[in-house]
């Protein structure tokens, strides 16, 4: 059984045109199918308006689909409670500053999910916030703490606290190390990764950033304007790119490796709108090695032996 | 005189936090200077300072600001407001918030040769579509007209830098100009940047979070950390060979796409930065160090590894 | 750092002048409305028509008795000023409950909720500020006779709007941010989520315009006492000694001057008293 399936699921927001334009549609998740075994790591990565955080909402509860199925260990989202719901799946969210209730102190933050189940006693929750705030590497005192008197690298600990301390089988990372410093970035990286080993976790893990892809996840697909357009084990994406894109984005990553200049990556000056989703091959107007029945086709997915791409010119 | 600014042990305080405690650099003609360091080091405060735009309350100390040669602490409010946008030019890290949504980018970009060079409308707004075409931006007509809030963050990064290029400054200060934007958007900006400096001779001061773009994009580097500058160099020598052990920390601490290994964990610093208050005397890095010992309570010299290579430490080499 | 951060001035809080000016105002405005019985040198409502008009204490032939002067039916003033600053503190904080309890529900929920229910709200909403208030507070009063219960009852259920447009844009600020995202995936009710992550945030900003509120709620019970349909007489409502001392205003204008003044300085030390507030508990929460 896969900890997370989605099948076919589809997101759409409407924007109101003020008072003299039209309506405006965004296709933040066009039909996105994938499954997500137990104990695995899947890494999505791609730019502002790809709609992977639309997706990781979607997988929360906290957006609705508009089509589509999403199960998480068997079960159907729709079908469950929120309180059920939270046993399985929990956040860890890329803002510390706006992921943590700032008038909270540290200890009622953790706590608060152990006290919407609503059935364990006082003791209880003491005792597992004391254990999950010591396996975060925080200590007893800082519980009394406000948010505001943390750093940012403790504050995504209290957040990955928070998150676990239900025991959830799957956590879904919504960028949790963009907003921190690159030194801190590690310890928290370090951190999930320990974690997910000694508590037997599933995770999604969302980021722009490729190298903390690379690290993390065994898995990655890579999404564009609402659909993943490769997906593969994380070593073949990076050793052997196929779509365009994930070439592109691989490309433009600039390694603190000095005088090799700034890459050419060749994308071309149209922007990527969702508002606006190219026909045929949604990447096409971007894509260096485009084709005319690029423009017209839609590519369908290419399957490889785990993972696939859509594109008209792979092989 | 080919060096632009100048700027000799600087010292800005707010309240009762030593934001920045001594930093030193100095930006040539056509030379990129990124001034590097995480959060709470005091870089984007050192950019404010040299454009004296501080909060009231800061109190700016330096043995040197200069610009051009021009003691830039002795100009008056209007003397810094003639060279702002003019000679001296600076970009900031978020476009939504840079440009002011309830003017159109043609009047924001107008507005600042008209008041320096005393333009008409007519030739301000030919520069401009100038500019925007020089950026990489098409249909320059079109954007003119339109209002922040229609273009992308790309779009929108682009526009700042050419409202900076309207008046030809000749130094440009940047801060962190492209943290904000997609990666892919990063390189084709980062590429504007370094050919415009090309054409234009610019001076760069550009400040950033990011080892990757300091290492691509700048000719030297200074590594700042708690307020000082700790390390100085040639951008090679500092990947090299760095001597302070915060630079190799941090350098351990970037992750290589390519060359990752999974189960391995991340080079990390461990512990948090310190908050610095008046009178702190010695090494602000000396908790998280590794190497410290008792000396490193007191005053720290400055030790040249190279002829233009320094760092703040007392360790042997 | 940001350049927002770095730009934006020092807060005002605990160490400000005005605050404290405020604080003290409030402080004995407060006193004089709880104590007001054992404060009194007199009986507000005794007459005296012997000692009518008498001056206050900084005029010649004054009585040592009455420091601030008697009415026109010798009532000593200084009693009826503080009976009066308890009136005007009864009806603020009254009506300010009454139109916050309103206001702040529907501001909340419509702006929590969002869709229908935010509709419905923005609705009351606009009806709500097209009635004209003080003309609705003359009406019933003039149609239903005037009384305490009755006044603040009908101030309470007009004034509730700058509640209600406050609590709802607000509400909609806190209701995006991640911490209430993770409440919600954290398996909270929507009560829950409410009281306790978005009210305590929103609650700063509330209480700015609860001090507004009540200040405006004194000011037009003044307002109305003055036409004659606010507070019965002979309660001695500020409103209605500068509606009596009407009459004597060229000959002795203490009558008039002294409730307007009262009036100015309580209406001041609230909003002062309210700004500082704002900065101390605005400090740390989330909008």
């Amino acid at each position: 059984m896969n900890a997370i399936e989605v099948k076919g699921v589809r997101k759409t927001f409407r924007l109101k045109g003020g008072l003299l334009g039209a309506d405006r549609h965004v296709v933040a998740v066009d039909d996105v199918s994938f499954a997500v075994p137990t104990g695995g790591v899947l890494g999505i990565v791609g730019e502002s308006g790809c709609g992977k955080s639309t997706l990781a909402r979607l997988i929360l509860g906290l957006l609705e689909p508009d089509a589509g199925e999403i199960a998480i260990e068997g079960q159907r989202v729709t079908d469950m409670d929120r309180r059920a719901r939270a046993r399985l799946i929990q956040p860890v969210f890329q803002d510390p500053f706006a992921s943590l209730n700032p008038l909270a102190r540290v200890r009622d933050i953790v706590a608060m999910p152990l006290k919407a189940q609503g059935d364990l006693p006082t003791h209880e929750i003491a005792k597992r916030v004391d254990d999950m705030l010591s396996r975060v590497g925080l200590s007893k005192e800082m519980g009394q703490r406000l948010p505001a008197e943390l750093s940012g690298g403790q504050r995504q600990r209290v957040a990955i606290a928070r998150a676990l301390v239900l025991r959830p089988r799957i956590v879904v990372c919504d960028e949790p190390t963009s907003a921190l410093d690159v030194s801190v970035q590690a310890q928290i990286l370090n951190l999930l990764a320990e974690l997910r080993r000694d508590l037997g976790l599933t995770y999604l893990f969302i980021s722009h950033n490729l190298a903390v892809v690379e690290h993390v996840a065994s898995d990655v697909a890579v999404m564009y304007l609402g659909r993943f357009v490769e997906r593969a084990p994380t070593e073949s994406l990076f050793r052997a790119p196929e779509h365009p894109y994930t070439k592109a984005l691989l490309a433009s990553v600039l390694t603190p490796e000095p005088g090799l200049g700034v890459p050419d990556v060749g994308l071309g000056e149209t922007l990527p709108d969702p508002a606006d989703i190219p026909l045929g091959c949604r990447f096409h107007p971007r894509c260096p090695i485009a084709e005319p029945r690029c423009a017209v086709e839609t590519p369908p997915l290419k399957p490889r032996p785990t993972g696939g791409v859509e594109c008209l010119l792979a092989s | 005189m080919s060096t632009l600014l100048e700027i000799e042990q600087l010292e800005v305080e707010f309240g009762r936090t030593a934001a920045v405690r001594g930093a030193s650099l100095t930006v040539e003609r056509g030379e990129t200077h990124c001034l590097v360091g995480e959060s709470g080091c005091g870089k984007s405060v050192t950019a404010l300072s040299v454009m004296n735009l501080l909060a009231r309350g800061a109190r700016r100390r330096a043995r040197r600001l200069a610009f051009e040669g021009l003691d830039l602490p002795g100009l008056s409010e209007s003397g810094m407001a003639h060279l702002r946008g003019n000679a001296m030019a600076m970009i900031f890290q978020e476009p939504m918030t840079s440009l002011n949504p309830a003017y159109t980018v043609g009047s924001q970009m107008t507005e600042v040769l008209r008041r320096h060079k005393r333009a008409s409308r007519r030739t301000a707004l030919d520069r401009a579509a100038d500019l925007l075409a020089r950026v990489g931006i098409t249909a320059p007509g079109l954007r003119l007209g339109q209002f922040p809030h229609q273009l992308s963050g790309g779009l929108r990064q682009r526009v700042m830098i050419a409202m900076a290029l309207m008046c030809e400054p000749r130094l440009l200060i940047a801060d962190e100009p492209t943290t904000a934007l997609d990666v892919t958007v990063q390189a084709q900006i980062l590429r504007l940047l370094a050919s415009l400096q090309r054409d234009l001779g610019l001076g760069m001061l550009l400040i950033t979070h990011d080892l990757g773009i300091v290492a691509r994009v700048a000719h030297r580097v200074s590594v700042m950390y708690a307020g000082e500058v700790v390390e100085s160099a040639a951008t090679a020598e500092l990947f090299a060979n760095p001597r302070h052990p915060y630079t190799q920390g941090l350098l351990r601490c970037v992750p290589v796409p390519g060359r990752i290994k999974r189960d391995e964990p991340l080079g990390s610093i461990p512990g948090t930065v310190p908050r610095i208050g008046p009178g702190f005397e010695g090494c602000a890095f000396r908790e998280r160090c590794g190497f410290g010992d008792e000396t490193c309570h007191q005053a720290i010299p400055r030790h040249a590894a190279g002829p233009t290579h320094e760092f703040l430490c007392r360790l042997p080499a | 750092m940001s350049v927002s951060s770095v730009t934006s001035g020092p807060r005002r809080g605990w160490r400000s002048l005005s605050t404290w000016i405020g604080a003290v105002i409030v402080g004995v405005a407060a006193i004089c409305a709880i104590f007001a019985p054992l404060l009194v040198p007199h009986d507000p409502f005794a007459q005296d028509l012997g000692k009518r008009l008498l001056v206050p204490f900084w005029m010649e032939g004054s009585d040592p008795s009455h420091v601030l002067g008697t009415d026109q039916l010798g009532r000593d003033y200084l009693s009826r000023l503080i009976y009066g600053c308890r009136i005007s503190m009864l009806i603020g904080v009254t009506v300010s409950v009454v139109s916050g309890l309103i206001g702040i529900t529907l501001g909340v929920l419509g702006g929590f909720l969002g869709g229908r229910v935010d509709d419905a709200v923005l609705f009351a909403i606009t009806t709500r500020l097209s009635i004209p208030v003080v003309l609705v507070a003359l009406a019933v009063v003039g149609l239903l006779g005037s009384s305490m219960t009755l006044l603040v009852l009908t101030l309470g259920l007009l004034l509730w709007d700058r509640f209600a447009v406050v609590a709802r844009s607000t509400t909609m600020q806190v209701r995006n941010l991640d911490f209430v995202a993770a409440a919600w995936c954290a398996g909270c009710s929507r009560f829950r989520i409410l009281i306790g992550e978005v009210l305590p945030n929103i609650a700063s900003h509330l209480v700015v315009v609860a001090t507004l509120e009540i200040a405006l709620a004194i000011l037009l019970e003044a307002a109305l006492s003055f036409l004659g349909l606010g507070v019965p007489p002979p309660l001695p409502s500020w409103g209605l000694m500068i509606a009596e001392a009407k009459d004597y205003m060229f000959f002795s204008p203490w009558v008039i001057v002294i409730p307007g003044v009262a009036l100015f300085v309580l209406v001041m030390g609230i909003n002062l008293l309210g700004d500082g507030l704002r900065d101390l508990l605005g400090a740390r929460s989330a909008p």
